[in-house]
């Protein structure tokens, strides 16, 4: 996963501090922010992540032309079978397969670590180059054997400096872990 | 405002309520922001019937969003160098999250003074559904 090209806009740093719940102006107003130690408008700290806007592949985005996991006429336009082909035992057990193994949820994010060596701000252009890292299992009593993979991303401006290193921890669990 | 090395301890903390009763529509707004669309955090029909789920939950980088307004109003505005946080525990509509930093080391790197804070986020039950740590630059 690559993004080519991560425009940081104003507008997209005010929805997204919205969504938060955070309304410091640092975020929103340009007046307020030149006045400041930073002088400008900034984006939030976990602002990065919504690079996912600008990969064309994310697969956590509906898009036109494909079938969504989601709920639409079905509770899953592509998990759930239909009905009419099956007998309804073995619909049942793939479900329940498909709660067991907590794969219909597309894993879970377990860690999250963002190391800024500048903060972020309207009118950078950023691109991402992403790597795997690690890789490990782990037992735990609520959910299984737990598989864990690691995402190193970096973000780099226009001149190819790096601007954040975002690592990224996904677990898969066995069990379906609902507390 | 930033912090002062000078004025600041080990073992001072600073928390905040970062949400009272998170609203599915919040849960909405953070995947329409962020661009991410997984139905396990906005969508009920499939979340209960496929995934197994009780109902959606929020984002772990929601919680992580929400803990760093936190931190950023202890810090100051871009003093953050680091950032970190594990996911303990899912976050669900209703939930109210205090969050709060705590001063775990003050110390020198090439002249620029840092404190590093251990971080916790937790429920109404007290159970963590975040721990991490920041990095942030003082002033002297």
């Amino acid at each position: 996963m690559a993004v080519e090209r991560f425009p940081v806009e104003a507008s997209h740093i005010l929805m997204f501090a919205r969504s938060i719940g955070d309304t410091n102006p640092i975020y929103s107003d340009p007046e307020y922010a030149a006045g400041t130690e930073v002088g400008s408008i900034i984006a939030p700290p976990t602002f990065a992540q919504s690079s996912a806007q600008f990969d064309p592949d994310y697969f956590l985005r509906p898009k036109p032309d494909k079938k969504w996991f989601g709920s639409g006429r079905t509770a899953s336009g592509t998990l759930v079978r239909d009905l009419s082909e099956a007998d309804g035992d073995d619909v049942a057990d793939e479900r329940e397969d498909d709660k067991q193994s907590g794969a219909a949820a597309g894993g879970l994010h377990a860690e999250q670590h963002f190391t800024y060596h500048r903060h972020l701000k309207p009118g950078d252009v950023l691109h991402t180059v992403t790597y795997d890292g690690e890789r490990w299992e782990k037992q735990s009593k609520r959910a299984g054997i737990l598989k864990f993979s690691e995402a190193v991303t970096e973000y780099r401006d226009e001149d190819d400096e790096l601007v954040i290193t975002a690592k990224g921890v996904g677990v898969v669990t066995e069990k379906v872990i609902d507390n | 405002m930033a912090l002062s090395a000078s004025q600041l301890n080990v073992g001072d903390s600073y928390s905040e309520q970062i949400v009272d009763d998170l609203t599915r529509t919040q849960i909405v707004q953070y995947a329409g922001a962020s661009g991410d669309y997984n139905p396990v955090h906005t969508d009920e029909k499939f979340v209960t019937e496929v995934a197994g789920y009780p109902t959606v939950f929020a984002h772990g980088m929601l919680t992580m969003g929400m803990t760093g307004r936190m931190v950023t109003n202890y810090v100051g505005d871009g003093r953050l160098t680091y950032y970190g946080v594990r996911f303990t525990s899912q976050v669900w509509p209703g939930d109210t999250l205090t969050a709060k930093a705590e001063v775990a080391d003050i110390r020198d790197e090439d002249g620029q003074k840092l404190v590093d804070l251990t971080i916790t986020t937790t429920n109404q039950d007290d159970r963590p559904v975040l721990t991490g740590q920041a990095t942030a630059r003082l002033d002297d």
